[in-house]
């Protein structure tokens, strides 16, 4: 803008809030919580093929005094869930917890006394992912929208979206091609493009 | 060979048809080892007729029915004397049997392994709910310290003896014994692409 323009290359500016949030998501060390067999395919995510490093995450703190987000690998059962509680408790803000897996999302295919039906019934959740386990690729993935999430909050809370429809990083790219096709312009693009019949949104 | 027979029904809730239990023994002569075996714990055992319920063989396996007064001494014999020598205790478990005719529902089976010998033995105590007490056998074999706990934890069969003995698995002020027959499954309704479906116990058939 027009500060921007008077001074020398290389220098740039941002708000405090931008700064602050990637930093947080650069650097963000997970508690390592691996319950079960998802916990196999978070240590799959350390490795070098499905590196993690490369989002700065590789040290998996096992102490959560010193941990950023907590990514609760694995079926949670009755016995656990205060164990869950108090590593969550003992953990710094700002904190996040990724419930990777059915089982921790939901309960998963265990629907009984023993297992906790969805670990957002002890900790508040911030992403959930599916999968039984889900790919180390499915995991870096919700890791990555986790950094979205991140990075829109404002500078001392949360973003509530519960849709990613919320999110402006997951818009599609969409190129206008009406003019070329010789379509009038009037009204507005409406993407995805109504079936016939539908009324548009 | 392959594919699914009958409805594929997996859960287990499905009607499953148990064979109800061998009240008698089996008839002598058992076959293979279990006569030398049996032989050898009636020279050894003094009271034999009073400590061993009855005898069944089934399908290869032989199981004692044993009084439960007697388990813990009649380990102590199955492990030392030299022509039985049971060193290796597998585990013990619980079983429950609702409809059990002589009102003892919960039964405690031990099984023993014998590496010297190369055989298994089962051994069955069958307890009543309103008085589930059997002596431990801890002070026999030290590696059912677990086992009992869970058989404990899951059955409510207390053992007298046993240097601790807790829930294993279930948090510590569980209420209830959950593997009895009679314990709910505690499943939740689950919602999927726009359909509730119930816990497996309580699905109808859908052959």
């Amino acid at each position: 803008m027009g500060l921007e323009e008077k001074l020398p290359s290389g220098v740039l500016t941002t708000t405090v809030a931008t700064m602050l949030n990637i930093a947080r998501k650069n650097s963000l060390w997970p508690a390592q919580f691996g319950l079960a067999c998802c916990a196999i395919e978070m240590m799959a995510v350390g490795g070098p093929r499905f590196d993690i490093a490369r989002f700065g995450m590789e040290r998996f703190s096992a102490t959560p005094r010193q941990a950023d987000l907590m990514i609760v690998a694995g079926r949670v059962s009755q016995k656990m869930a205060p164990v869950l509680r108090q590593i969550y408790d003992q953990m710094p803000e700002p904190k996040w917890v990724l419930a990777m897996g059915v089982c921790s999302s939901s309960g998963g295919m265990f629907n009984n006394y023993a297992i906790v039906q969805g670990v957002d019934h002890v900790v508040p959740v911030d992403m959930y992912l599916p999968g039984c386990p889900p790919r180390p690729e499915m995991l870096l993935d919700a890791i990555l929208k986790l950094h979205d999430k991140i990075k829109a909050a404002p500078i001392n809370g949360k973003v509530e979206w519960t849709t990613l429809d919320e999110s402006p990083y997951e818009k599609p790219i969409v190129r206008d091609t009406r003019i070329s096709k010789g379509l009038p312009v009037d009204q507005p693009l409406v993407f995805p493009a109504p079936l016939p019949g539908e009324r548009p949104a | 060979m392959f594919g699914a027979s009958g409805f594929g029904d997996t859960s287990g809730f499905g009607g499953l048809a148990v064979r109800p239990q061998q009240l008698e023994s089996t008839p002598k002569p058992y076959g293979e080892w279990f006569d030398e075996a049996t032989g050898a714990l009636e020279e050894t055992l003094p009271n034999f007729g009073d400590v061993i319920e009855r005898v069944v063989v089934h399908r290869g396996e032989l199981t004692l029915f044993v009084k439960r007064e007697a388990i813990a001494d009649l380990c102590q014999l199955l492990r030392d004397d030299p022509r039985l020598r049971f060193e290796h205790f597998s585990g013990v478990s619980g079983v429950d049997y609702p409809n059990d005719p002589t009102g003892r529902r919960l039964h405690a089976v031990y099984h023993l392994l014998s590496m010297t010998n190369r055989r298994r033995l089962r051994l069955e105590v069958s307890v009543s709910d309103a008085d589930p007490h059997v002596p431990s056998v801890t002070g026999v074999y030290p590696g059912a310290n677990w086992h009992e706990r869970e058989t404990y934890d899951f059955f409510g069969i207390v053992f007298d003896g046993h240097p601790g003995l807790t829930r294993i698995e279930m948090p510590d002020d569980w209420p209830g014994h959950p593997q009895r027959k009679d314990y709910p499954l505690g499943g939740v309704p689950v919602e999927y692409k726009g359909a509730t479906i119930p816990p497996p116990d309580e699905r109808r058939s859908y052959a």
